[in-house]
């Protein structure tokens, strides 16, 4: 009992200090991958390449000054982070990260995979709760009595239902091929062979789910919501120290959870082909290639932030609706089709 | 501990469901909305219905109230003021019906002994599944028409502005 509470407690705490770290790593990724991009040096004077410029930035956030504005509705205005807050904490932990045949913990099997917290309906806790997300940020345009923060708030309600739709029907055909809503089950499904990995059958959910992603989590080409050259900063206009810090940190923890997502639900999880190691050895293993595989992804949010300009508000409802939603239509007619001739 | 959870939820979505009616400002209304769904998914994931729970959070909470609070913002929907009753009658036999409703509940279940029927073991999404296209195929088939229709009426009235 206290062997098994203690293992799930370690669990939680491991997934969570993953997350958080995993925003550190990205803020110096961000910065540099930038610079790279664009041909300049980015911050180089903080440590060895500038490793240590995060920990600068978080100091800064800590000691500004935090301003409320005197017209905003407080009660909303202070709630709106915590949501934002909750939501990409809470979202990660249904997400198996590595093998775990044969391990041991205080005497506590850990099954055959590692995950914080092993819910039979994994994907669609995933979903729901991700699908309050839109509430931080839209309570936050509103509560701020701001017309550019009402403005991000509303664009994003509208762009995060648009998008849900597409990424939830990308998610269907991969449940189809499965027949399980658990994660775990939708990584052994795809062990084995490359080929099995979901984004080769399913390529058209595959693309779709990624540029779903995208929008789902406000990054650009679809980040409308802040839209800086229009918007100021979009909802967070009036938020300032560590109120701006906690909507800053969700959104780059809603990037790794999407990247984790996107490596288990297509690209077969902490599996590789031809990798069958059991143990402690088999649990580092197969954590690092999924971290591998969710660092390329990570890295392909930067790159595209910085290569592709912002598009459009009419384009961006004509690709959620007019380009997305029939690709995933499509992709679970196909998928639907190959399953009743025994393809897949 | 489930029993404390569960009356802990129960006591929140009541309490939430009765701000939703009474607040004076939209936005309130709505989020307090949300809160009852949550309690409302909290108490199906404790009778083992965890794919009801996650599908009315998904829906409900994720989906239809965000819609509702794009609405509510959009029109910049102002706080009601306070004075004004337009409707006191329908106001009083609400509260009675209501009243009388709980009442029924509980005599329901403390004076005639009715059981409620229990949950059986099988909530997730695979027995659900196998309901819904087995016994109830018919009336599983019929929403998705009826949906359609919906979607089709609705297509038909924003097309007649233009």
């Amino acid at each position: 009992m206290w062997a098994e509470l203690a293992v799930t407690a370690i669990k939680l705490v491991v997934a969570a200090v993953a997350l958080l770290s995993s925003v550190v790593v990205m803020v110096w990724v961000e910065r540099r991958g930038a610079a790279f991009i664009q041909d300049r040096l980015g911050p180089n004077r903080v440590g060895p390449l500038g490793l240590l410029q995060p920990v600068i930035d978080a100091v800064k956030l800590f000691f500004k000054e935090d301003v409320t504005p005197a017209t905003v509705n407080r009660g909303l205005y202070f709630l709106a982070p915590m949501i934002s807050m909750f939501v990409a904490l809470a979202t990660f932990i249904v997400i198996p990260f590595g093998s775990a045949k044969g391990v041991e913990l205080f005497g506590v099997p850990f099954g055959d995979f590692i995950v914080a917290g092993d819910l039979e309906v994994g994907i669609l806790f995933l979903l729901a709760i991700g699908s309050l997300g839109v509430y931080g940020i839209v309570l936050a345009g509103w509560s701020s009595n701001n017309k550019y923060s009402l403005l991000g708030g509303l664009r994003s309600s509208a762009q995060l239902i648009s998008y849900e739709l597409s990424m939830t029907l990308a998610v269907l055909g991969v449940l189809l091929a499965t027949g399980s809503l658990h994660l775990g089950d939708v990584v052994s499904h795809q062990a084995g062979a490359l080929w099995r990995w979901n984004a080769v059958p399913q390529v058209l959910g595959f693309v779709t789910f990624v540029i779903a992603v995208f929008a789902e989590t406000n990054r650009l080409p679809f980040d409308l919501a802040e839209a800086e050259t229009e918007l100021v900063a979009g909802y967070h206009v009036e938020y300032s120290s560590m109120k701006f810090a906690a909507f800053f940190m969700s959104e780059y923890m809603n990037m790794a959870t999407a990247a984790a997502l996107i490596v288990t639900l297509f690209l077969g999880g902490w599996t590789l082909p031809g990798l069958h190691l059991e143990g402690w050895l088999g649990l580092a293993v197969s954590v690092g290639v999924f971290l591998a595989k969710v660092a390329f992804f990570l890295w392909l949010f930067v790159w595209v932030r910085w290569s592709l300009p912002r598009f459009r508000y009419d384009q961006l409802m004509e690709i959620g609706w007019k380009g997305l939603l029939p690709l995933a239509t499509l992709n679970i007619v196909w998928v639907g089709v190959a399953m009743t001739l025994g393809w897949l | 501990m489930v029993t404390l959870v569960f009356y802990l939820a129960a006591a929140v979505a009541v309490g939430s469901a009765l701000v939703a009616v009474s607040h004076r400002s939209p936005v309130v209304n709505v989020l307090s909305l949300v809160v009852t769904f949550f309690c409302v998914a909290v108490n199906y994931a404790l009778l083992g219905a965890s794919f009801l729970a996650a599908a009315q959070i998904l829906v409900y909470a994720g989906a239809i109230l965000v819609l509702f609070l794009f609405v509510v913002m959009l029109l910049n929907a102002p706080e009601l003021p306070q004075a004004i009753d337009p409707r006191p009658i329908q106001r009083w036999l609400g509260a009675a019906a209501a009243a009388a409703t709980a009442l029924a509940g509980i005599l329901l279940v403390v004076a005639w002994r009715v059981t409620p029927p229990v949950a059986g073991p099988g909530g997730d999404a695979a027995a659900l599944g196998r309901l819904l296209v087995g016994p109830y195929l018919f009336a599983f088939e019929l929403i998705a028409v009826l949906l359609l229709a919906a979607l089709v009426g609705a297509y038909v009235l924003v097309k007649r502005k233009h």
